[in-house]
């Protein structure tokens, strides 16, 4: 029975921690890498949820609908990025309580598109591997979680590897440590924050698909993910990309054993307990650079 | 000085006029003016999808309007959006009260939101109809207060007691209880515990875990290990459905015979659709489902006009859980308004309390608490359930009632593993 419950702990957690991760994986790039605090991003999740629900609807599968708006949701980004830019950063007024006010505000706006344009109701989608399960030994992995929890690694790898071995990639790393030193080497900053936003915003639509898969979404889904995400990314270490996969797989190994073990009513406060703890010793999170 | 008769009764006259023109008037004036009904719904926020429920209110203030309304008035409904937020409810009832001067109040969904409004309409002496507050009368104990619902007296006990009935009459005697960190949930809990320990059952099981817990097969190992007879969950939309898939992805053991009884969402369009026969064999309350025990020409007519109103709105199609109640809570207020002959609440109370009300789910009569003396809620079995199409749970067999007996339609099929393979 303990063996069984701790394996399968184990692999329930490192499942919800890699969902963490994709959740949180927009926010690394906004947050983490620009220091901009993009609260709506959990409200972007949800509308890319949404997308990939009515694609769905149409009998396409949920990840396919996930790439096929990866585009769409990138321009989104971009646009998204240019209105913050005009309204903060243009007139000097970009510090952070006016941007959290914006995001805020961003948010309410999506939630109430959602609602008027798909109404109340749940959303969810319908996929033939929901309802069973992977079983190894005594490991079980349910479909419904191992799906999701395979794209994580998949983003977090293609995007670590953008952000490092490419020009771009470089300058967004860049843009928030000196942006005049990228403006005298040829770049334009603005753009480069743009492209992130992009990033961020087309990481939305396939960390939806995880989220849909799992089970059904409402338009208001993403005020539940906002502080978990902001916990993996700090714990990450601000900017660091595959750090936040590491801080999901741990905040999500540490709530499936309290659950298994303890109290599942103890679960939400693991993620703040780790990091709190973790800051306490090491002030730049797990994997961020001391600075 | 001297007056002449003549002079007197000029002078009697005129005055007589002065001091009941105001109150002819205003009569007059309050006769012309609509009967107003106030109330919060939830059409934004987390609780959103209880705003099908304005539909039903919406409907009924047509019936009785074209009926000719109350007391020779029209009926407005004067409503707020409350956001779903717990700290909107207070400004919005005074305003209801001392601004738009509504004569009767209808209050905002649930315990938590209603909360906040008891002790105002305690202290103003009002008459409300409650929609949906579990036991949401017990702390204020308002004579004025009466509940559209059908959960019966002593509801924290007993709303749910069907399911442990069912229970004993199938041989349960060892009961799981699993519930959200949620104040519906966490009260029909305790009220679960305490009616298994009446009818003799042992509670060998207890778990709370957090809302919108998405996954649940730690939990379900845990209690697959207590070998449970019967599984009592509260539980919330989100996580039922987490639930319900984890039933198939984990199992619950072949020792359960009885799983549900207290989940939220299965009632919902949106959950039956997207669960569809992941939910076969739960068995859980619901308080109406279209079995021919409890369908009336009254009740098919609404719910195809409220199915009329609901598609186009994207609100849940079926509309079998929420909009019935609204309408119930409008010929609640008819039945009092009319026979008090006043919108006065003391007036309307004891009418209430005096006289069994015919509604669109059968008699209300209620005790000094509010409640509908009879418990009315039902304990259904999905059954047969195939594919995700929504128009199957419009067909009767599908929602089987098995408790309360007056309006039973089919018998239990257990155990549970068996009835999901059904």
């Amino acid at each position: 029975m303990f063996a069984d419950q701790f394996i399968n702990a184990i692999g329930t957690g490192v499942m919800l921690g890699s969902i963490y991760a994709a959740l949180a994986l927009g926010l690394a790039v906004t947050f983490g890498l620009l220091h901009i605090p993009n609260i709506a991003h959990p409200a972007f999740v949800i509308a890319g949820a949404y997308v990939v629900a009515m694609g769905n609807s149409y009998g396409l599968d949920p990840l396919l609908v996930a790439l096929l708006a990866l585009a769409p949701f990138y321009v989104a980004g971009l646009g998204f990025y240019e209105f913050y830019a005009r309204v903060f950063e243009r007139r000097g007024s970009a510090d952070t309580m006016n941007a959290l006010t914006l995001f805020f505000g961003v948010s309410l706006v999506l939630e109430t598109l959602l609602l008027m344009r798909f109404g109340t109701n749940q959303q969810s989608v319908s996929v033939g591997y929901v309802g069973q399960s992977l079983t190894i030994g005594l490991l079980s992995l349910p479909y419904r979680l191992l799906v999701p929890a395979l794209l994580a690694p998949v983003m977090v790898a293609a995007l670590w590897l953008y952000l490092r071995h490419t020009h771009t990639g470089i300058a967004v790393r860049a843009v928030a440590h000196d942006e005049r030193a990228l403006s005298v080497s040829g770049i334009d900053p603005r753009w480069i924050k743009r492209h992130a936003f992009g990033i961020a915003a087309a990481t939305a639509v396939v960390a939806g698909a995880a989220l849909i898969i799992i089970g059904p979404v409402d338009p208001f889904g993403g005020r539940l993910q906002i502080g978990r995400a902001f916990a993996v990314v700090v714990l990450a270490g601000m900017g660091s990309i595959p750090g936040t996969i590491a801080a999901g797989i741990l905040i999500g190994v540490s709530e499936a054993l309290v659950s298994a073990f303890a109290s599942p009513s103890w679960a939400p406060a693991v993620a703040f307990s780790i990091l709190l703890a973790t800051l306490a010793l090491r002030p730049q999170g797990l994997f961020g650079a001391r600075r | 000085m001297t007056i002449s008769r003549r002079k007197f009764v000029q002078l009697a006259s005129t005055a007589g006029l002065a001091v009941a023109a105001p109150a002819v008037w205003t009569q007059g004036q309050a006769q012309s003016r609509p009967l107003r009904v106030g109330a919060s719904f939830s059409l934004t926020g987390p609780l959103s999808a209880t705003k099908a429920g304005l539909v039903g209110l919406q409907i009924w203030r047509d019936d009785v309007n074209a009926a000719g309304g109350l007391l020779g008035r029209q009926v407005e409904l004067v409503t707020y959006d409350d956001q779903s937020t717990v700290a909107q409810i207070p400004s919005i009832y005074s305003k209801l009260v001392d601004i738009d001067k509504v004569d009767v109040l209808i209050s905002p969904y649930g315990a938590v939101l209603s909360a906040p409004v008891m002790p105002f309409i305690k202290q103003r002496g009002r008459f409300m109809v409650g929609m949906f507050a579990l036991a949401g009368n017990d702390g204020v104990k308002s004579d004025r207060y009466f509940h559209s619902a059908p959960w019966g007296p002593d509801a924290k006990v007993n709303w749910a007691r069907g399911f442990f009935e069912i229970g004993k009459a199938n041989g349960c005697k060892r009961i799981a209880i699993l519930n959200a960190d949620v104040e519906f949930a966490k009260v029909s809990a305790a009220g679960g515990k305490a009616a298994a320990k009446e009818l003799g059952q042992e509670v060998v099981f207890e778990q709370s875990y957090p809302p919108n817990t998405s996954d649940f097969s730690a939990i379900l190992r845990n209690l697959r290990a207590a070998t449970p007879d019967a599984v009592f969950v509260c539980s919330y939309p989100p996580d039922s459905s987490a639930l319900v898939r984890g039933l198939s992805e984990v199992g619950v053991g072949d020792s359960v015979k009885l799983f549900g009884g207290g989940m939220v969402g299965p009632q919902y369009a949106a959950n039956l659709q997207a669960l569809g026969p992941a939910l076969n064999g739960i068995v859980n309350f619901n308080l109406f489902v279209p079995e021919p025990t409890m369908v009336t020409p009254q009740v098919t007519s609404f719910l195809e006009r409220y199915t009329a109103i609901a598609v186009p709105e994207k609100l849940d199609p079926l509309g079998f859980y929420i909009p019935p109640f609204y309408y119930v809570a409008g010929q609640l207020i008819a039945q009092a308004v009319k026979g008090a002959g006043s919108t006065d609440s003391a007036a309307m109370a004891a009418y209430l309390h005096a006289n069994p009300t015919p509604t669109l789910v059968g008699n209300a009569q209620f005790n000094e608490m509010g409640d509908w003396t009879e418990r009315r809620v039902l304990m259904t079995q999905f059954q047969g359930i195939k594919g995700n199409d929504i128009e199957q749970f419009r067909q009767p067999g599908r929602q089987v009632i098995l408790d309360p007996s007056a309006l039973k339609s089919g018998d239990l099929i257990q155990p549970f593993m068996k009835a999901r393979a059904a």
